[in-house]
Parts: C-alpha cells; sequence; structure tokens
C-alpha cells in the first residue's frame, strides 16, 4: 500500500484541469469510471478511447510522465493476479504465445487489467490535480456525511505529524539493534504502536480542548467556501459525457 | 486487499455500497451518541494513527512481511462503531487521495476492511472475553483471537462477494479456499500484533480500551499470562491445520470440497441447482459440478459473517466511568 | 467591560486523585503582564485550564471582570479569555492557516466579509499574513507558534492566557514573541520556566509550588532573591 506524504500526490502546476472546483472533478472522475466500469469488455476500442481520453487529461494537466507511472505501481498486487487468473480459471482453453490458458480466464484478466488501470489512472489524475484539504471540502459540497468529512479532514491534517512520530520511534529502535526477524520479535514494535495509539487519543483530547478554548460547541463552522461556477462543472463533465457515450455505443454495438 | 475498479461486477458493487452506506450510517450515529463533541477530533487523529500504523510492516517469517489491517485492533480500542468509522475514512481517502482501492470498488471494499473486521471482529472479541478469564490476560488474549477471527471473515465475504459478482470464471471454491487458506495463516500476524497493542495500552491507560471497560483495578493488575500462549499457540495449530486442509482444495483438488460433503452425507437435491442459477455469477460457480455443495460452503460463511457483525452492530460500548472535569 | 482576572481560594483535584490546586489566590489587573513560574507539577497548567472554564474547580472561584466562570455563558468566557496551549499542533488542526485563524471568530457567529476581515486582522498583528494558505504541518516551530497566537487573537479576548510561549523558540523567535506580546494592549498571563523571559515581560509575577502560590510580588524582587528560587527548585540561568 502506498504511504507517501501528501505533497507527493499533488503536481504543482496551474493547468485548467488544476483550476476547476474539486467538487466537480470528483463527480467527473466517478462518472468516468462507471462508464468504463460497465463497458463490455470485448470493445477493445472503446478502452483505447478511454485511454487517449486521460492520455489528453494528464497533457492538458502536465504531469509528469513518471510521476504517474510511478504512482501507478500501486495497483501491481492487482495486475499480478490478473495475469494469474487466465492459468488458473476454468472452461475452454486456448493457446497464447506458448502457454495453455483459460480462454474465457483471458478475457476475465483483461476486463480487470483494463478496468483496473484506467480507474487508477482516473484517481491519480485527480489527486494530482486537486489538494487534499480542497478535495475534502469537495466531499462536503456533495453532501456526504458533514461528521465524516471533518473527520476526514482532521485524520489529513495529522497523517504526517502521526506517521513521522511512528516514523522516529521505529528508527529509534533500529538504532539500538532492534532488527526483528519474525513475528515472535515483534513486541516492541507493538509496544511503539500501543505507545503511538495512546500519544495520539490524549494528542486528540488536547485538540479537543483547543477546539472549545475557542468557543466549538460540537458543530463544526461553516467556513467560507466559494461555490462551482457553472463554467466548471460545464468544463469538468464534458470528461465523463464522452466517457458514458463511448461506453453506451459499446454496449449498444457489442 | 484494496480492489481496483472493474474487479466485481456492477451489481455486486451497488449492493455492497448500499450495505456500507447504512452500516456507517448507523456507525456514525451511535458514535456520536457516546462521544458528544469529542468524537471529531478523536475519531479523525485515531484514523491518523490507524493509516499511519497500516503504512509499517512487520516482520511475519523468512523475509515475508505483512502489514496491519486494524479493524477489529480499532473497534477493541474505540468501540466498534467509532473503529467501524475510523477505518472508513482510511479507505475512503486511501481511495480517493491515493488511488488505493478502486473509487467504485469502494462499496466492498468499505465493507470488507472496516465494517465486517470492526463489528465482527468485536463480536468475536466479546466472545472470547466470556470464554477467557477475566483479567488484563483474558481480555489481551481474546483481542488476538478476534483479530485473527476478523481477517478470515473479510477474506470469506470477499469470497462470497465473488460468488455473486466474478468477472472471470475462477469458480467461488478456488477463491474461497485460496483467500480463506491464505488469510488464515496472514491473520495470525493480525492476531499477534493487535493483542499486543492491546496490552501495551492496557498497562499505560486501560480506560482507552473501550472493550476492557468493565475490568477493575485488581483485575488489570493480574497479567497472568498462564493461559493466554496456551490459546495462541494451540489458535496458530489450529490455523496452520484450517490453512493446509482448506488450501488443499484451491490447488490440488477443486472437488475435494464435494467427496467431503458426500462422504459426511450431505444430501444434494435436484431443486438447488435450478434455484442456483438465477442471482450467482456463473464465473463463480463455473466447472463446479455439485454447485450445491458450494452453495452450502457460501451460506454457512455467509451466516457466521452476518451473525458476528450483526451481534457486533447491536454491541454498544460498555458504559464506563466519568471522564474528567472538561465540558 | 473590565478584563482584570480574580483567582479565589481555588482547588482541584484530578478525577485519578492527584491534588493539583490547594488554594490558589491571586488576582491580575486590567492590562497588566503577570508571570506565572513554578517548577513541575506545581500547577500552572492546571491553573491555566480553569481560567476559561476547561476545567471546573472543586472549590473556589475564577472571576473575569465581573463574570464568575461557572456552567452557563461558557462560550462568552471562551471569547473573553484567550488560552494559548503549550503544543501548537494541538491548536492548528484545520487544514490551513485560514482556516484555523477563521474557526473562533466563526463559532462566535461571525461570517463572510465580517469574518474574513477579522482573520486579516489577526494574521497582520502576528505579521503572519502571507502564510495564509500554508498547510500548518509545514510551517516553522515560530511561525506556528504565530499562527496560534492569531487564531486565539481573532477572537478579540481581554485577556491572554499563555502556557509556555517560548518553548521550542530560537532566539530571533524569542525576541519576536516578546515583542509582539509586548505590543499588545491585553491582560496576559504567561505561565513558564522560562525566568528571563518572566523578567523581560511580566512587571509581577507569581510563584506557584504543590498547588498553592508561595510569593507574589515584582518580578525583579522574586528573581533576585535566590534563596526563594532554590526553595522552589527554581534558577535563574
Amino acid at each position: 500500500m502506498g504511504a507517501g506524504h501528501a505533497h507527493a500526490l499533488y503536481v504543482h502546476e496551474h493547468s485548467v484541469v488544476h483550476r476547476l472546483a474539486p467538487e466537480s472533478k470528483l463527480v467527473a472522475a466517478v462518472l468516468f469510471i462507471v462508464g468504463v466500469a460497465i463497458t463490455p469488455r470485448e470493445a477493445l476500442w472503446a478502452f483505447g478511447l478511454y485511454a487517449a481520453v486521460l492520455g489528453v487529461v494528464l497533457a492538458v494537466a502536465r504531469v509528469p510522465l513518471r510521476f504517474f507511472l510511478v504512482r501507478l505501481l500501486a495497483i501491481l498486487p492487482f495486475i499480478a493476479f490478473a495475469f494469474l487468473i487466465p492459468f488458473i480459471a476454468s472452461g475452454e482453453r486456448v493457446e497464447v504465445l506458448w502457454f495453455d490458458v483459460s480462454r474465457e480466464g483471458v478475457w476475465g484478466a483483461w476486463n480487470i487489467l483494463a478496468k483496473g488501470t484506467l480507474g487508477a489512472t482516473t484517481s491519480i489524475i485527480l489527486a494530482a490535480t486537486t489538494e487534499v484539504p480542497k478535495l475534502v471540502q469537495g466531499l462536503g459540497v456533495l453532501r456526504v456525511p458533514a461528521v465524516l468529512v471533518s473527520i476526514a479532514a482532521f485524520m489529513i491534517r495529522y497523517l504526517e505529524l502521526i506517521a513521522e512520530e511512528l516514523g522516529r520511534m521505529r528508527m529509534a529502535m533500529a538504532s539500538r539493534g532492534y532488527d526483528p526477524r519474525w513475528l515472535g520479535e515483534t513486541k516492541p514494535i507493538a509496544a511503539a504502536a500501543g505507545a503511538m495509539f495512546v500519544r495520539s487519543y490524549e494528542r486528540g483530547e488536547r485538540v479537543h480542548s483547543a477546539m472549545l478554548a475557542r468557543g466549538y460547541t460540537g458543530v463544526m463552522p461553516v467556513l467560507g467556501r466559494s461555490p462551482a461556477e457553472w463554467g466548471d462543472w460545464l468544463v469538468a463533465m464534458t470528461i465523463p459525457l464522452v466517457g458514458l457515450a463511448i461506453a453506451v455505443t459499446a454496449l449498444v454495438v457489442t | 486487499m484494496h480492489a481496483p475498479d472493474g474487479f466485481l461486477n456492477a451489481g455486486t458493487a451497488l449492493a455492497t455500497g448500499a450495505i456500507s452506506v447504512g452500516t456507517v450510517g448507523l456507525a456514525l450515529r451511535q458514535a456520536k451518541h457516546y462521544l458528544l463533541d469529542r468524537q471529531i477530533p478523536l475519531a479523525g487523529i485515531t484514523a491518523a494513527f490507524v493509516f499511519a500504523a497500516q503504512m509499517f510492516n512487520f516482520p511475519v517469517a523468512a523475509g515475508t512481511t505483512g502489514h496491519l489491517l486494524g479493524g477489529a485492533l480499532a473497534a477493541i480500542l474505540l468501540g466498534p462503531h467509532m473503529g467501524a468509522v475510523v477505518v472508513t475514512v482510511v479507505v475512503l481517502v486511501q481511495a480517493l487521495v491515493f488511488a488505493d482501492g478502486g473509487l467504485t470498488a469502494l462499496g466492498y471494499n468499505i465493507l470488507n476492511m472496516a465494517v465486517i473486521p470492526a463489528y465482527g471482529g468485536y463480536a468475536v472479541f466479546r466472545l472470547f472475553r466470556r470464554l477467557l478469564p477475566d483479567t488484563s490476560g483474558g481480555a489481551v488474549g481474546a483481542a488476538g483471537l478476534a483479530a485473527w477471527v476478523s481477517v478470515v471473515l473479510s477474506a470469506m465475504a470477499f469470497s462470497i462477494e465473488w460468488l455473486f459478482g466474478a468477472t472471470a470464471p475462477v469458480s467461488f471454491t478456488r477463491v474461497f479456499a485460496a483467500m480463506v487458506g491464505f488469510h488464515v495463516l496472514i491473520g495470525i500476524g493480525e492476531g499477534v500484533i493487535s493483542a499486543l497493542t492491546v496490552g501495551v495500552v492496557l498497562a499505560s491507560r486501560p480506560d482507552l480500551v473501550v472493550g476492557a471497560a468493565d475490568l477493575d483495578r485488581r483485575q488489570l493488575e493480574d497479567r497472568r499470562r498462564t493461559r493466554t500462549p496456551t490459546f495462541l499457540i494451540a489458535g496458530l495449530l489450529a490455523a496452520l491445520f484450517a490453512a493446509s486442509v482448506v488450501s488443499q482444495f484451491a490447488f490440488d483438488d477443486p472437488d475435494g470440497l464435494e467427496r467431503v460433503a458426500e462422504d459426511t452425507g450431505i444430501v444434494v437435491s435436484a431443486e438447488d441447482h435450478a434455484l442456483s442459477d438465477s442471482i450467482f455469477a456463473d464465473y463463480a460457480t463455473a466447472g463446479i459440478e455439485n454447485e450445491a455443495v458450494s452453495l452450502a460452503v457460501a451460506g454457512v460463511a455467509g451466516t457466521l459473517i452476518v451473525l458476528a457483525v450483526g451481534w457486533g452492530l447491536f454491541l454498544g460500548p460498555r458504559k464506563r466511568p466519568g471522564r474528567p472535569a472538561a465540558v | 467591560m473590565s478584563h482584570s482576572v480574580t483567582v479565589t481560594d481555588l482547588h482541584y483535584t484530578y478525577p485519578d486523585g492527584r491534588q493539583a490546586l490547594r488554594g490558589v489566590t491571586f488576582s491580575v489587573g486590567e492590562k497588566e503582564r503577570l508571570a506565572v513560574l513554578g517548577p513541575n507539577g506545581a500547577g500552572k497548567t492546571t491553573l491555566a485550564l480553569h481560567l476559561n472554564g476547561l476545567l471546573r474547580a472543586d472549590q473556589g472561584t475564577v472571576r473575569i471582570g465581573d463574570l464568575e466562570v461557572g456552567d452557563d455563558e461558557l462560550v462568552g468566557i471562551r471569547r473573553r479569555v484567550g488560552l494559548v496551549f503549550q503544543d501548537p499542533d494541538d491548536q492548528l488542526f484545520m487544514p490551513t492557516v485560514e482556516e484555523d485563524v477563521a474557526f473562533g471568530p466563526a463559532n462566535l457567529g461571525l461570517e463572510n466579509d465580517a469574518l474574513a476581515s477579522q482573520v486579516d486582522r489577526a494574521l497582520a498583528v502576528v505579521e503572519a499574513t502571507h502564510l495564509r494558505t500554508r498547510v500548518p504541518h509545514h510551517l516553522s516551530g515560530g511561525e506556528k507558534r504565530r499562527i496560534s497566537l492569531a487564531t486565539v487573537l481573532a477572537m478579540e479576548p481581554g485577556v491572554l492566557v499563555f502556557d509556555e510561549p517560548a518553548s521550542g523558540l530560537d532566539p530571533a523567535g524569542r525576541r519576536e514573541l516578546i515583542n509582539t506580546l509586548s505590543g499588545l494592549p491585553i491582560t496576559q498571563i504567561v505561565v513558564t520556566h522560562d525566568l528571563p523571559l518572566a523578567l523581560e515581560l511580566c512587571p509581577r509575577s507569581v510563584i506557584m509550588d504543590q498547588g498553592r502560590v508561595v510569593a507574589d510580588g515584582p518580578t525583579r524582587e522574586l528573581l533576585g532573591n535566590r534563596e526563594l528560587l532554590a526553595r522552589h527548585r527554581l534558577e535563574m540561568p
């Protein structure tokens, strides 16, 4: 699972894509992926088009290729599983290169590969062009329960701090010669985790006190948020509209 | 276990999505009722802790490492509702911000990684608390066992989702056997780390372990470890045995499960065949001669999951003594 | 509206049995600056938490002007008394500096333009206008302290209470802090270990030890009394 700092997910540019309101990009991303997901896998041309569309967005957003490929590595485990499928699947056999594999299995693997990669690419573009706090704000605008959004915002705020503290604990242990090789030696790791939990919880209580000290009564105040303009929605929705057009065509034609 | 987009079909994505939305909504309401205005900062910061803890790996054996799932641990420390909320936020942000898990796969990812381990794990924890002595040692043992089981429940749930929504012709039996077999082993790591972590927290701030809020000072001090290692070793052996038996069916003998069923006298009727065709993905039942057997397995596993999660949902955290005067 | 602070015979015991305050009495006049000194465990932070009602005394009273700190009107008290915590990361909890500074006044009902100008003003006082859109985690220690102060100033308090304001600051940061605080015409109570800071900033001090006030007088006098300091585990550098 990818760790990484929040700013390693964001590409600092000023493209059209970057400037769009986060809620419009969120909706566009989800709708586009839905289109991809419902496309019949036999419509190879459709997937080619999807890739082209995303490629254009990547270019317009000026996302560096290397950055994108590194981020794409996150889905490697499922790619591996997808490649395994033709070998373990049942059904009519067929010969691909020098392997004797299941025909349906090959199609199934392609399906997961194509849709998973396109989905991940869309998510990567979203994260690369939208700063995390804005993304969380966008969720709020989309009527995701405010409590959930606030919790997510706090989580993001304190994530790096806590990850760093935990990392420092691990480093301190390592520099004292701690090098566990198997599960039986992991007590110190759990001790660090336990101590970290307590520290995090206590910080949570202090933050709560700080919130009370500034007049908090249990409901997060509404802080000025400029709503998305119609223009943003128009631009953002072109992508899923194209995507859905491709999907519908594919469904009808196949 | 962060599944990408398109891994399961649309119907499954929608159905699991609905279930997740429903349970998380319930969890939010219950957590607020218990935590009042402390909910947001505490849930947020402990979510950051779970997220950070998931990032670090621990050694299992022979160079392999594992990662913590954390659902059961979160539930034992924070109570099932808050635990479910916290891990849900983690999974949500992982998908949205880190592209870890597909956006259309959130339904089953949240169900498998947050809802089921938190509620199911908590229910199993309470079960083992009753069986083990009422001491901190007992609570630690219960935590370890519950965390282990929660991982297995999660794997079972994933396999059942595959039964309904497979997109490739790998039989349910194979997926179930492989997933469950693998996770029975991997879950040991989760169990050990969770147990040890709960032990550490109990030693320094016992009031922060909601699942052990009923232990008084004397019971907490009773750190007799005599029965816990026994349970852990017994659990380990059982896990190894279960894993080897179950995974045998994945790789050597996909139809072995049927033979076991026939040998033990499970009667199979023709009507079952007709029923099974309708809602299950053709893929998942492809290549299985006796669908009824695999459906029986799915049925039993599914019932276990529903029972565990349902019970966890209705178990609130136990009442705990008043907190300091801060409003 | 007076912003004097009067603490009378304050007693407080924590739920775990630790008796932190055993009859604390002192007062601070309008716009006066008072330092609260003392060794670790003296009860200084506990005292600070009573001044805006985060903790409620078992016995005794706290008065801000003519308002007694009690169960009602807590938001009103917290508007008057701004508490700046020891760890800035505990009070910079919003995604951006702007939102953090806006949090307090927003809770008091300010919105839109009024809110925005309040934020502007607070940031200007601590000279941090350029940090407006930054993420709190990426700020330096000194910057975080300035923003923490801004988050409290945005509520226009009449009394400011600081818990170890200079800890972790380099000499330049310390100097900035002293300059900023000296320039604020607000009643200030500074809880600190940093005796030179107290000397520079606060004409008057109280020394606390074991939950009681053991000395109350001009800072210069108290800090010049080496025997007094030694008795309470304090030392001038």
